[in-house]
């Protein structure tokens, strides 16, 4: 069975309205863009296209509603200290509501793409200074004086000549009558007089993060609620030949055994035999009782060495052009000064620690949903397919996620959830084991990659070619003949911010059936290592300094316009400067380092932010990298919360570095050989480097934040591994067997 | 199947479920103390340590029987209304991004101070190498731990006077 994606559908414009709830409360709605919709630029109208609220009530009480998803990034600080700002009220006292999932209401409800913040900036301003001329407006009708002679402060409108005071409580009525002025068209508030944004505050949701209170999808209790796990077959594409159920079944405390359905395109589960018992503890035994064969379908012989073949086989073969400026044939025939390496990058899970969840109930005439999600709306999409209910009776609550990475922004683990609730009439939680999140995941693409490029005579970068391939994400999304595979898979390659007159860049995609998405920073997590280690083998092989190579390719100033999506933000190649040049500067750039020790540099563009890190590594003779010290330089555009943004850099670091040292999801048979933390390790305390993060101050509008720190890290360790050993890293993970002294 | 009995955050509990069932969800599932967290099932990331007589345990590997007779001790019973100086410097540093793995960070460091009321770097290592973290809060990790350290009551009379008298607090901290 397949599903109908009609998330992506929903088209939406700007649209205001205040609503008077009677005379107690002042709501404003507002529209949030989220990422996918801001690219689009949809002009169609949408039936009621609000997906944020702001609330005041007769009491004072303002209320942020929410349609953001909560996942460890802080968005339950951030964004109402920009609301704050503008409202002039207490930033502590603004309470955060998690928004209903109301796709015909709230429209795409989706948090991802390091968009929270960068995207609810100038929306979450507007409102908020809406709200505070509406409130000022009422004061000085009421008190029969002119707006001009009135000032906020505090939750309050004052009255400068006389110190007269209304709280915003007491204003709310007489406001809620008046109309919401044109968003464009109110006064934000100078930039200067700041005092919210731009401190660090403390999140709201943290205390309940150390006691135990939060509650995570995989905490949800309902009551009647059963406990259901699935077997699947561990080749992507397999299915149950047959099976018997009688072990499982006779154990007490099994309720039932149901058989779900694969279901295709929309979400891409595996199906398989769902075991629903009394505990979670006994819904894994009934698994474990289960006499399955398997039928392991198409995808039987794939294996990672036999998509390294294919890779090799492609890159050797001329792919598409994307893009092409001057002429790089003929410049690097003639040139006596050549490179041409290849790199390669491994699948990856996003091995979140709360393992895939979902608590469902659905019933004959309705449906609720208790998800761990990045997509409530898809999610209620597809449920409401499944269970056949019309949309208004589906109800999704979004839950708190441990980590999501872009993991959770798929719907597969709702809908096997709500296969099985539909099944045995009843709630019943879903819960994945660490091996089923590891053996069926949506991997972050596997690449190879070549480039070529020839230096002329003054060490400067005369010509580049740059062939990708990779499993790209948009072919396994859309397999169809209009599909582009090259269109999550090009990152900055497309908006290479190194000067050079001839450029070609192009793509070829490699068939797998493994399933595979959005994964921290998606193509520029492997766009990133590609480009700044060849970038710095140009450099050693120009004997030039690293970090002066790049400087000098990155004059004359100029902003860089992306030759595949034109719309993108251009890349303003001195923003990129000046962060390579703080983050060098701040970690001693230059100063001469012990013996097996080394220091590199990377810097990228992503998400419009600016990030370079400057990595300081001891290499063992037994080849084994030690990553002593991280320097990280950020421009992110104005911060909000600077710790905030500090928090998603070591964070996007460290994740970076499970990856770059150990990451690897390898195929054998068509199925994931790791399973759990044993055999996909990640960075634990004792491989804990320093890590600084400076933030370059800047009053350009917020960018992103939760994942541009991923792409620099990888080359900044290969960099400076280089810089230790003279060896350089083109296959992620890195391997201490080829960096053993000999 | 007879009934397991032993003490959860100073309360006496009683299950009846297989004695192989491992604690970890007999502490979700059966007692409603979902503060503890499953991360692996194998004991290789922490998300599911608990305190079993004082000392940090994998409750994911962790037989049920093995707890009979003892005291168990999770996040929820760790200190009443946040007051251990653990979770304090936990808030101070903003340590949690998602904050699944935190419970077990914070079982597993009060642990070690309970041990060692002044860690060095290399026993912070030590000690909470078993614990995983996704989003990476280890920095923040190892600064809150020095940080509680330095405010960790000192025993002493006049500190064991002010601490808390159930049993959570015994294997918790620093009264021992």
């Amino acid at each position: 069975m397949s599903l109908t994606n009609t998330s992506s559908a929903f088209t939406r414009r700007k649209f205001l309205k205040a609503s008077t709830a009677g005379g107690a409360a002042l709501v404003i709605g507002f529209y949030l863009p989220s990422l996918a919709n801001a690219q689009q630029q949809q002009e169609e109208p949408h039936p009621n296209p609000f997906n944020a609220w702001v609330r005041i009530d007769r009491n004072g009480q303002v209320t942020l509603t929410l349609a953001r998803s909560e996942m460890g990034q802080g968005v339950t600080a951030s964004l109402p200290m920009i609301l704050a700002e503008e409202l002039d009220v207490d930033w502590a006292a603004v309470h955060v509501e998690q928004a209903a999932t109301k796709p015909d209401l709230y429209g795409d409800q989706g948090t991802g793409g390091s968009y929270s913040v960068h995207g609810s900036w100038t929306p979450l301003r507007q409102a908020g200074a809406a709200a505070r001329q509406m409130l000022v407006a009422a004061a000085a009708e009421s008190w029969h004086v002119n707006v001009d002679t009135c000032t906020t402060k505090e939750g309050s409108v004052w009255h400068g000549p006389r110190q007269r005071e209304l709280k915003y409580g007491e204003l709310v009525e007489r406001a809620s009558k008046m109309s919401v002025p044109d968003f464009k068209k109110v006064t934000l508030k100078n930039p200067d007089n700041f005092t919210i944004v731009g401190k660090s505050l403390p999140r709201a949701d943290i205390p309940s993060k150390v006691d135990g209170s939060a509650i995570f999808g995989i905490d949800v209790r309902v009551p009647g609620m059963l406990y259901a796990v699935v077997a699947r077959c561990p080749t992507f594409g397999g299915k149950a030949a047959k099976f018997d159920a009688a072990k499982a079944k006779a154990i007490p405390g099994v309720r039932h055994v149901v058989e779900i359905e694969a279901v295709g395109p929309g979400a891409h589960t595996a199906g398989g035999i769902a075991v629903v018992a009394e505990t979670t503890a006994i819904a894994l035994q009934g698994r474990e009782a289960l006499e399955i064969t398997w039928d392991r379908g198409p995808n039987a012989n794939e294996s990672s060495d036999s998509l390294r073949q294919q890779f090799q086989s492609l890159v050797e073969k001329p792919g598409k052009v994307i893009a092409s400026a001057g002429d790089f044939d003929a410049v690097f025939a003639g040139s006596s000064s050549k490179m041409d390496a290849t790199y390669e990058l491994p699948f990856l899970a996003h091995a979140t620690m709360e393992p895939m969840n979902c608590t469902v109930d659905v019933r004959p005439d309705r449906a609720e949903v208790w998800a761990p999600t990045q997509g409530p709306d898809w999610i209620h999409d597809v449920v409401t397919q499944i269970a056949g209910v019309p949309p208004d009776k589906v109800v999704v609550h979004t839950i708190l996620m441990g980590g999501a990475f872009g993991r959770r922004y798929q719907a597969d683990y709702a809908v096997e959830a709500a296969q099985v609730s539909k099944a045995v009439g009843k709630p019943i939680q879903l819960v994945w084991t660490r091996e089923d999140d590891m053996q069926h995941d949506f991997y972050r693409p596997a690449t190879c990659q070549r480039v070529q490029a020839a230096l002329d005579a003054q060490g400067r970068i005369a010509a580049w070619r740059h062939l990708i391939t990779s499993t790209s994400i948009r072919a396994f999304w859309d397999p169809s003949d209009r599909a582009k595979p090259e269109g999550q898979e090009l990152g900055e390659s497309a908006q290479l911010p190194y000067a050079t007159p001839n450029f070609r860049l192009e793509y070829s995609p490699a068939a797998s059936g493994v399933p595979r998405a959005w994964w921290r920073s998606v193509e520029d997590s492997m766009n990133g290592f590609v480009l700044e280690s060849f970038v710095d083998e140009l450099a050693a092989s120009a004997k030039a300094d690293p970090l002066a190579f790049r400087l000098s390719h990155l004059d004359p100033p100029r902003r860089v316009a992306d030759y595949h999506s034109p719309n993108a933000t251009p890349l303003d190649t001195q923003r990129l400067k000046a962060v390579a040049q703080l983050a060098a500067a701040k970690s001693g750039w230059g100063k001469p380092m012990p013996a097996g020790c080394g220091r590199g540099i990377a810097c990228y563009f992503s998400f419009d932010s600016y990030v370079a890190q400057v990595a300081e590594v001891t290499v063992g003779k037994d080849g084994k990298v030690k990553v002593d010290r991280v320097v990280c330089a950020v421009d992110c555009g104005r911060a909000v919360n600077p710790d905030g943004v500090a928090a998603q850099m070591e964070g996007a670091i460290v994740y970076a570095l499970s990856a770059a040292l150990m990451g690897e999801i390898t195929i054998a048979g068509g199925a994931v050989k790791q399973g759990n933390w044993d055999d996909y390790p990640v960075l634990r305390m004792r491989d804990m480097p320093v890590v600084e993060v400076h933030i370059v101050p800047s009053s350009e509008p917020p960018s992103g934040c939760g994942e541009p720190a991923v792409p620099p890290l990888a080359p900044a360790v290969a960099n400076a591994i280089f810089a230790a050993t003279g060896k350089r890293i083109r296959r992620l993970p890195i391997r201490p067997a080829d960096l053993r002294s000999t | 199947m007879a009934p397991i009995s032993f003490q959860v955050n100073g309360k006496p509990q009683s299950v009846e479920v297989s004695p192989e069932t491992p604690l970890l969800w007999v502490l979700r599932d059966n007692l409603n103390l979902t503060g503890t967290k499953f991360g692996c099932g194998i004991a290789e990331c922490g998300a599911c340590t608990v305190h079993l007589d004082g000392k940090p345990t994998r409750s994911c590997v962790t037989p049920v029987s093995n707890a009979a007779g003892k005291n168990v001790t999770t996040i929820e019973g760790l200190s009443p209304g946040r007051t251990h100086p653990l979770q304090i410097a936990w808030i101070a540093e903003q340590v949690p991004q998602c904050g699944y793995c935190q419970s077990g960070q914070i079982m597993a460091a009060a642990a070690l101070l309970a041990r060692k009321p002044n860690p060095t770097d290399a026993d912070i290592d030590a000690a909470m190498n078993g614990n995983i973290c996704r989003c990476g809060t280890y920095q923040r990790i190892r600064r809150a731990i020095h940080r509680a350290a330095a405010q960790m009551p000192k025993p002493s009379p006049a500190a064991a006077d002010s601490m808390p008298r159930n049993g959570a607090r015994k294997s918790a901290g620093g009264a021992r």
